[in-house]
Order: C-alpha cells, then structure tokens, then sequence
C-alpha cells in the first residue's frame, strides 16, 4: 500500500473512532488514538519530503474511487504526490501531531475533549485531501472541509455566544469566497472541457490572448478564471475584504489557532495559487491582481497588529499579514518563495500561537496583554520559545551567515518583488518594507508587554477568578491577603506548562530557528527547478535576478526590523507612556486602526441588517400581503362572495376537488370514446 | 414474479391500506412498517435487476382495460431513482409516526394509499394512468394534513388545494388535446411526438401550471410552508421527500421531452422565476422563527437549483437536477424527522424555545449537523454533487443564472447555520428543552439510514448515476434540437509569443 494513503486515511478514522466513541470510549483512548494516527502519518510523511529534497522522488497519482461521472465532466478521488504536496504534507502532519500534543496539557479540563480531537484528526484529513488533490473538485472538497472542521472548532466552546458567532461569521464569509471558486472551476470546465489540474495547466497558455463572456462582460479568458478562483483564496487566506472572519475566529481554543489560522488551513488560498501558478502566469492582469491584494494585506494587517491589546489577535492580523507577503510572492512570479514561506511561517507562527497558549494558559486564561508584564522569569521556557518565534518572524539574520526562517523566506519575498521589476512589484516591495517595520514593532511590543516590565496581572478578572477561587477553596495557607501585594500580582504566581505543553514547543522552537537556513537552498536557489519538478511556475531567471538585487535591498528588511525593535523598546521599556501619548495626539487614526477599519460595522451596515430586512419584507410584504392576499385568500374571498357559503369551501374543497378530477377524467374518457 | 413487480409494488401498500382499516391502533403500525418494508424490499429487487445500460423500459406491463384507458407500467432510469426514494422514506415514516394517538388506523392507511398511488406516478406509462395518480396521491395528503395536521390546518390544506386545482385542471385540458393530436395515451410514444411548435407553448404551459406548483416555483409557493407547518412529521417528511419531486419529475418526462422547443423558448422564464426563488425564499428562510417554515422556505430555494439544471439543456444540468432532488428528498425529509424529534418532546417549533441542545442530546445535535451541512451543499454529502452539477450545468448557458443561484450557497450556509447555532449551540436557556432526552433506538434507525445514504451519495454517487446516465443522454439528445447557445461567447486562444503586443488592449477591455 502506498504510505499517502495511510497518510491521508489515518487521520480520518482515528476521528471516526474519537467522534462516534466520544464519551463512551472515554478521554485518554481517544486523545490517544488521534494523537497517534497523526504522529503515525508524520513519520510517514517526513521521508517524502526527503526524498523530493534530495531528488530521488518522482511524482505519482494514487487512484482511490470513481467520483463524479457525467458527460464530459469527470472527476475522481485520487492522491496526487509531488514536491508541492511534500512540502504540504509535513508541514500540516507536523504541526497537527504537535497540536494534537499540546492539546493533551491545554485541554486538560475540559468536559468535551474526545469531540475536539475528533474535529482535529478531521480538520488533518480534509486539509490532507486539499493538498493532493489532482483536480479542482477534490480541492473544493478538501476547502469545503476544513472551513468545516474550522467552523466547529472555533464553535468548540458552543455556549460563548461569541463562538458560535464567529464560528457562523467564518463559515458564510468563506463561502463569499466558494461562489468565487466555484464559479472558477465552472468556467474552468467551460474552457477546458476537464478539471483535473495537469492537464489545465498543460493547455492553459494555449489559452492566452482568448476572450470569454461572463456576467455580460468580455474578459480575458485566463485573466477572469484565475481571479474567481482567487477570489476563493482570498476568503479562506483572509485577503482584504473577506479577512473579517480570521480576528473572530481567535473564539476557538488556541491551539486551533496555531493549527488552523496560522500553520495551515488560512495558507490553503496560497497554495491554490501556487498550485495553478502555470495557469496564473498566464494572465499579466490576474498576477497584478494577486500582488495588489497580497500587498494591501500585509499593510493594512499590520496597522491593525500595532494597535491590538489582546495577544491572540495581535498574532492573528500578524497571520493575516504574512498570508499577504505569500500572495506578493506568488503574483510576482516567485511562487517558491511564497511555498518557502509558507513553509517557515507554518513553524514559526504555529509556535507563537502555541507560546501564547501556553501564557493565557499560565494566566488563566486572560489574553490581554495589558494584564501581562514581567514573565520572563515565571514562565521562561515560554519566553525562550516566543523569543525564537519573534526573531524568526521578524527575519533576523546576516546575509550569507545565518538567520532564523523569516530571515530567508521574508527577505526572498521582497527581493523577488524588487526584482520583478514591475509596477506591482514595486508596489508589493515597498509596502513590505513597510510592514516589516511595523511587524518588527508589534512583535516586539508583545514580548516586551508580556514578558518584560513590572507584572500589571493585579486588576485582571480571570487573574482575581484565579485568586479568589484558591482561596474560596481553602487554600489561603499563605497566610496573607491581597493588599499585602503591591507588586502587581495579587498573590497570583503563573507557572510554566506541563510538559505535552513544552515539546511542542522546543521542536517548532528548533523549526523557527533552523527551517530557513537549511531549506532556502532547496526551495529557493537557482536549482530549485529540480527539486519543484514544475509543480510550480518557478523561474530561474527571476532567482537571477533576485540575487542581482542592490545591496541596500537585500539590508533593507535587517534595517526596518532593527528600527522596529527599537521603536518597540523606547516605547514599551523604555519610555512606556509614550503610547499612551502618541494615542492622544493622534486619537482618530488610532481610533480607526484600534477599530479593524471599520470593515464589520461597514459589512453590517452594508450585508448583514439589509439581509435580514430584505427577508422580513419579502415575506410579510410579498408573500403575505401580495401573494397570499391576491392569490389563495383572493380567490377564497370571491368565491365566498359568489357562493354567499364560505363554509361550504372550507369543508367541502375536498369533494369539490375530487368532483372536479372526476368530471374531467369523465370528459377524457368519453373523448376517447367518440374518436 | 419480476414481469409484474410493479403492480406487486403497488398493490403491497394498497392491501395494507384495506387492512389497516379494519385493525386496531397497533395492528395497524404493524401492518404498515410491515407493507413498508415488503415495498422496500421489491424496491431493492427492482434495483438490483434494472439492467442498466438495457433497454429504456423496463418492468413494462400493460393491459387493456376499458375504452382505450389501459394499465400500462414502465419505468426508465430516472423512475427507478424516484421509486427508490419513495420505497426508502416510507418505513421511516411510519416509524416517525409514534406520536399519532388519533385515528391511528386511517392514518396507516392514508399513507400506505399515498405509497401506492406516488409508485404510480413514477411507474405510469399511459397518460391518464399518470393523471389519475399525479392528482390522486395528493388527496392522501390532504387528509394527512386535515386531519392530522395542526391548529391551522384547515388553511393550510383548503390553500394546498386552490394552488392545485388550477394545475391540474390545465394539464387536463392539455393532455385531452395530446391525446387527440397524436392518437395515443402512451407516454413513451408521445415523448418521442414532435408537436407543431406553436401548440407545444400551448400545452408548455398547461403543464408548467402544474408542476410550478408541486415544484414548488416562486410565486406559486406559498401553499408549502403552511402545508408543512401543520402537516404531521411523517407528512412533512413524503410532501419534501416525494411529493414535491413530482414536479421536477414532471418536466423531465414531459415538458422536455414532449416540448423541447416550447421549453428552449421558455426556459428564461423558468430562470427568471428561480433566480428570484434562490434570493428571494433564502432571504425569507433567514428570518424564519418557526424551524418548520424555515426548512420550507429551504426546499423553495433548493428546487430552484433543480429547475435551472432541468433548463441548462445538458448532462451536467440534468443528471445535477436529479441528484438534487434525490438528495433533498433524503436531507429535507431528516432535517423534518429532525424538527419532529424535539417537537415530540416540547410540542413547539419555535426555534427560541430551544438552545444548547449539543449539550443533553449529542447524538441529535451529530446527526442535525450532518443534514445541515448536506442542506448547505459541502462536498462529501449528497447535497454537493448535485448542486455543483445543476449549476455546472446552468454555468454553460448563462453566467447570470450560475450567478445568481450560486448565491444560495452563501445564504443557503448563513440560514441553516444561523438555524443550527440557535437550536444546537448556547446556553440551555430554557430548563425543559434541556431536560429532553437524547435520541431513542427507534428515532436512531430512523435518521442513520437516511445518513448513511446522504454519504453515500456525496462520496460515491456513480451508483445513483449509473442507471440513469443512458435515459438523460438520451433526452439530451432529443434536446439537441432546441439547445441554446451559451453566453460564454469563447473565443480561441492565440499563442503566447503571437499575442504578446496585443495583450495590452485585452487587459485594458478586461478591467
């Protein structure tokens, strides 16, 4: 049997077994049972993705079952392997094995822990199936799947309305982006007469320079299939205009947040791009588009990231960001970078998501940053491991010495958008500057807000929940009461996690810092063609000229990170009431940044009460009083009026009815009969 | 034996019907699961020794019987499918119907006479056989609903009738003017007739006022809400699970084929009217508080998917419109199983009055889920494959309508969800919807099979295909004839290097 099959099906049935078991088969069986189908599949995974690094791999589709047959349309399930998928398959069993894990100390109380390994091992599965598609059905199903997976797991806590909220919010802003993908794959089949994505990507360039019609409008064939289906990557990525969704989502237990909206599912939209690079490269208008989405994001995410209090959220947009520096790489025609970073991303951010769980963890359960401060020393594997999450975000390193992932996978991002030479380009690189800036401040102002300073835990709620219960309980053998601590902490001392906690941790931790430097030479470097084996669009002569950059380009990320740092410092450690300063001299940008934009106030006002107006007036106004009123009730009164016997149609419509049939069967009949 | 299996399908019911009124309660519940199961079971022979890939017709029986009115039977691939259903979703509901105390017997009765008479819908091949059936089998219903039903009934049944009687009454008419234009009452021969095409409009229509109301179409749909509000369970679960595919059911086997190009020349009326069903019904769903009306409003949204596959003029069209309607016939009918679960526990259907039913009833909140999530369409379950095929097919014709009945998918996700959130998630705000138990044996074998189904044919739906594809090439191809032009307009790709100096001014024309 081929291992991608035990790969992708392991997950699933360990799911099954965890889900439909649930609180009969009992906690640890099932922790234990998805904990190990997911370790299982990673082993299996790891020499795939070596094999590929090191050449000795050849692609190969492993047929499953006949899908769809009907007419031309044609689809199967089958498990495509190439470096693509490689690449795919350790990063989403590695990190799903760890945050199976980590999810052992995390959700350590909670009632319902068979039914959120479950809807893990399930999310693996369909996030599996996503990335070995070989048609674009098979894709929809893997995408449709995960927004699944991701839509009960952000409900998981179900009875916070704000989960279940949210967990609608993702699902139906994720389906704005469905129609657009659908409608992809519709006009797909429409121009190629098949959906399996090798033999599109064979005939699309034979496609260039065509036109075709859709909504009324004449467009260019390539340029308007490739932005449908961005569309669909733009609202499971969280691209400008359908990112509302991923802040919100943060409602789920936080290592979904590290497993989902940060490692893998939310980079589903840059590996559909990736994926049908050949296809993009076609359309000069849809790889702009692509870059002016990507490049819009990261800037706009990141103002957000400056402004937030709660550590979740700040890593959210900070997510939301990078997904925008991938989309920059991809439509500039470096889709190896953007595969590199999605790669190192899935580390390094999938790390501090898990760092931040293990604070809010430590904090029980309070996630604004304002209520941290001083950490370093309770918590200090924890620190060590954010450390190693931020240095790697923020991109630190040496040319041609060492840096840690971001270093590599950011840094080539921006050199390919340099490079590129184009409008877009220019565009996507200076706005990436920009937001390296801003990422560096934001990184640093959450390690020097949580971990550095006096701690400021004193006022939180969940701090005093925490204090007040171990009290309540008699545990108050300390002898001292609340006024006693002047130092912030209220008599709350935070420890460090359990151990499932701390692995996790310390292995990302070694991905975050090592990822970049052993893999850019693979991913990325002029031999790259051979270990893509054109799974992408990759082009050797932009990594020419990538490596042709200026000096000041290739200095420039190190220059704006280390100014960000800086900035952070002065203004959290240093001077710590410059922000509130700066707040007050600029309240209403502020206001707006702190604010999201407006972006849901503006989609309440202009999607969301105008649904449900317009539905309460189609109903009581048109089919009550237009419909009912002129139809049924209408005809009900003029027949009252004539008979003068309401009653008589009231009960006796039966009869009539069956008077009615039978008159005119009898009337057929002796038609026949005469002819 | 398998020479008349179908007349043995129609008169197993009907037997059970006769003694069902003679019996008492419980007899009567026996008697009916039992002719249910019996009917289920020759449905599993049926589909087992339908050759597929044989002849068109099969299983046919006829006999003479008076004055050229003969009992003629057939079934082709797309009424094998239907039966299937049928035969299906009857046990279920009689075993839905544990909470009908009164009249237990005419009850059974009353069903197991519908069983019959929709089995004859299905398997009729000579007009007035079809006739007699098609309206016939709603005369069951209007007792279910009358009788059984609840407060409003009498409304709700006296408006189930308005809306029917005008159908039907056309449709006669328009049969009577068949029969004397072609000189034969049987169906296969007249749908291969090719009627003067200005008649064809004539009669499109008879027929279109007909099954735009079992359909049901936007306007002619606001009988089903309020037949489904008082309508039983069981009964809710046969009016979406069968009845309303009569309609569809309908313009395949006549609008079609009988009036291909009347149907080409009306087929933007059809859109027109199921485009405003997708938005228009969806949006009113979203703003339902009884769970009942919001399901109803559902099935308008979703057999606008139906009929704009039916109009696409090729496969994908058709054979998506029939995996709709087969798998809204399974997931409509559990979502109303589902209402009838806890409405037998609570006797409201105001979704307020429930809340955090994840918490006391797991194994229903499971199931619930799984039937939204195939009423939403995800892939996997049965209400994709037919939604991605219908609007494949739509897509080919118009991008307008692909469009704008796409848009049910985003509305269609935000109303059941939206419907799932306030029953399933949040506190348990109401002390005895929390006190309701999980789901018993008997409701588990009711909504696990239609599950399994609902999977089965998500994940490998070539065995509800299989038998059908022959019959659907075959109207595809007598469509050819009147095929419209699609309205993407391709034009042929020039190669790249050629192109280059022109792409400027394509990419100008594109924004």
């Amino acid at each position: 049997m081929d291992p991608i099959l035990l790969i992708v099906f392991l997950p699933l049935l360990a799911a099954a077994i965890a889900g439909l078991g649930n609180r009969a088969l009992g906690n640890v069986p099932a922790k234990a049972v998805t904990t190990l189908a997911l370790f299982a599949a990673c082993a299996l995974s790891w020499p795939i993705f070596i094999s590929f690094v090191s050449g000795h791999a050849e692609p190969h589709v492993v047929q499953v079952l006949h899908w769809v047959r009907s007419g031309s349309l044609s689809f199967d399930w089958a498990l495509r392997v190439d470096t693509m998928t490689a690449v795919m398959l350790v990063v989403v069993t590695t990190v799903s094995a760890l945050v199976h894990l980590y999810s052992w100390g995390y959700m350590d109380e909670d009632p319902d822990q068979p039914r959120f390994f479950a809807y893990l091992s399930l999310f693996t599965f369909a996030m599996l199936m996503l990335v070995t598609a070989d048609n674009l059905v098979q894709m929809f199903f893997g995408w449709e799947g995960v927004g699944l997976a991701s839509y009960l797991l952000i409900g998981f806590w179900f009875r916070k309305p704000s989960a279940s909220a949210a967990a609608i919010k993702a699902f139906v802003v994720n389906r704005v982006g469905d129609l657009g993908f659908m409608l992809g794959i519709f006009g797909t089949y429409l121009v190629f007469n098949t959906v399996s994505i090798p033999e599109i990507l064979v005939r699309a360039p034979s496609m260039a320079g065509s036109t075709i019609h859709f909504l009324g409008m004449q467009w260019d064939t390539m340029t308007i299939l490739c932005v449908l289906l961005f569309i669909g990557a733009m609202g499971k990525s969280a691209q400008l205009g359908l990112h509302t969704w991923l802040p919100d989502a943060m409602e789920g237990p936080t290592p979904v947040s590290a497993l989902i909206h940060a490692a893998t599912m939310v980079t589903a939209g840059v590996f559909m791009v990736c994926r049908l690079s050949p296809m993009f490269a076609v359309s000069e208008t849809a790889m702009n588009v692509v870059t002016y989405v990507g490049a819009a994001t990261l800037f706009f995410a990141a103002t957000i990231g400056t402004t937030q209090w709660d550590i979740k959220r700040v890593i959210a947009y900070s997510t939301c960001s990078q997904l925008g520096y991938m989309f920059v790489a991809a439509g500039v025609g470096a889709p190896g970078a953007a595969m590199f970073h999605l790669f190192t991303h899935a580390f390094f951010k999938a790390l501090l998501f898990l760092g931040a769980g293990s604070v809010i963890h430590a904090m029980h359960h309070e996630q604004d940053m304002r209520y941290y401060g001083g950490l370093a020393r309770k918590i200090p594997l924890t620190y060590a491991a954010m450390m190693a999450g931020t240095l790697a975000i923020t991109g630190l390193g040496i040319v041609d010495v060492f840096g840690f992932a971001g270093f590599y996978s950011k840094d080539s991002i921006l050199e390919a958008a340099y490079a590129s030479a184009s409008d877009s380009g220019r565009f996507g690189f200076w706005m990436g500057i920009t937001a390296a800036l801003l990422t560096s401040f934001y990184s640093w102002r959450l390690i020097f807000l949580t971990f550095h300073g006096k701690p400021r835990w004193a006022q939180s709620e969940h701090v005093q929940h925490a204090v007040h219960d171990a009290h309540g309980h008699g545990h108050d053998d300390h002898g001292h009461g609340h006024a006693h601590h002047d130092d912030g902490t209220a008599g709350y001392h935070p420890h460090e996690s359990p151990l499932p906690m701390l692995i996790p941790l310390v292995v990302l931790s070694l991905g975050a810092v090592f990822a970049g430097w052993v893999f850019s030479h693979s991913f990325i470097s002029e031999g790259g063609g051979e270990f893509w084996k054109g799974s992408i669009a990759f082009s050797e002569e932009l990594i020419h000229h990538m490596h042709a950059v200026p000096t000041w380009v290739k200095w420039a990320p190190f220059g704006v990170m280390a100014l960000g740092l800086f900035t952070a410092w002065y203004a959290y450690i240093r001077n710590p009431r410059l922000p509130a300063a700066f707040v007050e001299q600029f309240g209403v940008v502020h206001q707006f940044v702190f604010n999201k934009w407006y972006f849901d106030e503006l989609y309440n006002f202009l999607f969301v009460r105008p649904a449900f107006w317009l539905g309460d007036k189609f109903w009581k106004w048109g089919d009550i009083g237009l419909i009912d009123r002129f139809g049924p009730n209408g005809a009900a009164w003029v027949v009252a009026q004539g008979s003068r016997a309401a009653k008589v149609v009231q009960s006796g419509y039966l009869y009539s009815y069956a008077l009615v049939m039978l008159l005119g069967l009898t009337a057929a009949i002796s038609w026949v009969m005469v002819h | 034996m398998l020479n008349h299996i179908l007349s043995l399908m129609l008169l197993v019911p009907l037997l059970g019907a006769a003694i069902c009124l003679f019996v008492d309660a419980k007899a009567a519940r026996t008697v009916a699961l039992a002719a249910t199961l019996i009917d289920f079971a020759l449905g599993i022979v049926l589909w087992n020794q339908y050759e597929v890939g044989g002849p068109r017709w099969q299983f046919q029986e006829s006999a003479e019987l008076f004055a050229g009115f003969s009992w003629k039977l057939g079934i082709d691939g797309i009424a094998l499918m239907l039966i299937e259903l049928s035969v299906f979703l009857m046990p279920i509901c009689i075993l839905a119907s544990a909470s009908i105390k009164k009249r237990v017997g005419e009850y059974m009765a009353a069903f197991l006479l519908m069983e019959t008479l929709m089995i004859g819908v299905f398997s009729a091949q000579d007009l007035y056989l079809f006739y007699i059936m098609f309206e016939a089998g709603l005369i069951p219903m209007y007792l279910i609903i009358g009788i059984w039903g609840g407060a409003d009934r009498i409304y709700a049944s006296y408006k189930f009738f308005l809306y029917t009687l005008l159908g039907s009454v056309l449709m006669l008419i328009a049969m009577l003017w068949m029969v004397h234009e072609a000189g034969t009452t049987d169906i296969p021969t007249l749908m291969e007739y090719n009627f003067p095409v200005e008649a064809q409009k004539w009669l499109w229509l008879a027929f279109f006022a007909s099954f735009a109301v079992k359909m049901p179409m936007w306007p002619v749909h606001t009988w089903l809400p309020d037949a489904h509000v008082q309508a039983p369970t069981a009964g809710s679960v046969i009016l979406a699970g069968v009845l309303l595919k009569m309609g569809g059911y309908g313009f395949i086997r006549f609008s079609l084929p009988m009036f291909p190009e009347a149907s080409a020349h009306f087929a933007w009326l059809v859109f027109a009217l199921s485009m405003i069903a997708v938005v228009v019904t969806s949006l009113i769903a979203l703003v339902q508080h009884d769970m009942k009306k919001l399901i109803a409003y559902s099935s308008v949204a979703h057999m606008a998917i139906v009929t704009v596959g039916l109009f696409a003029f090729n496969v994908q069209g058709l054979e998506g419109s029939m995996i709709v309607m087969l798998s809204h016939g399974l997931v409509s009918g559990a979502l109303f199983l589902c209402v009838g679960v806890i409405y037998d526990r609570l006797h409201t259907r105001e979704i307020d009055r429930y809340g955090g039913l994840s918490i006391n009833m797991p194994k229903y909140a499971l199931l619930f889920m799984l039937f939204t999530m195939a009423s939403v369409g995800l892939p996997g379950t049965s209400g994709f494959v037919g939604e991605f095929l219908s609007l494949a097919g739509i897509y080919q014709v118009s991008s307008w309508v692909a469009f704008v009945a796409g848009t049910g998918v985003i509305l269609g996700a935000a109303y059941m969800l939206y419907l799932y959130r306030r029953v399933a998630f949040g506190e348990q705000k109401n002390a005895d919807a929390a006190a309701m138990t999980d789901l018993s044996a008997r409701e588990v074998l009711m909504l696990a099979p239609i599950a399994a189904v609902v999977l089965w044919m998500g994940v490998y739906p070539e065995s509800f295909l299989a038998p059908m594809r022959q019959d659907i090439a075959t109207l595809d191809a007598r469509l050819s004839q009147a095929k419209p032009e699609g309205d993407a307009k391709l034009t042929a790709g020039k190669p790249k290097a050629a192109a280059a100096h022109e792409e400027p001014a394509q990419h100008g024309g594109a924004h």
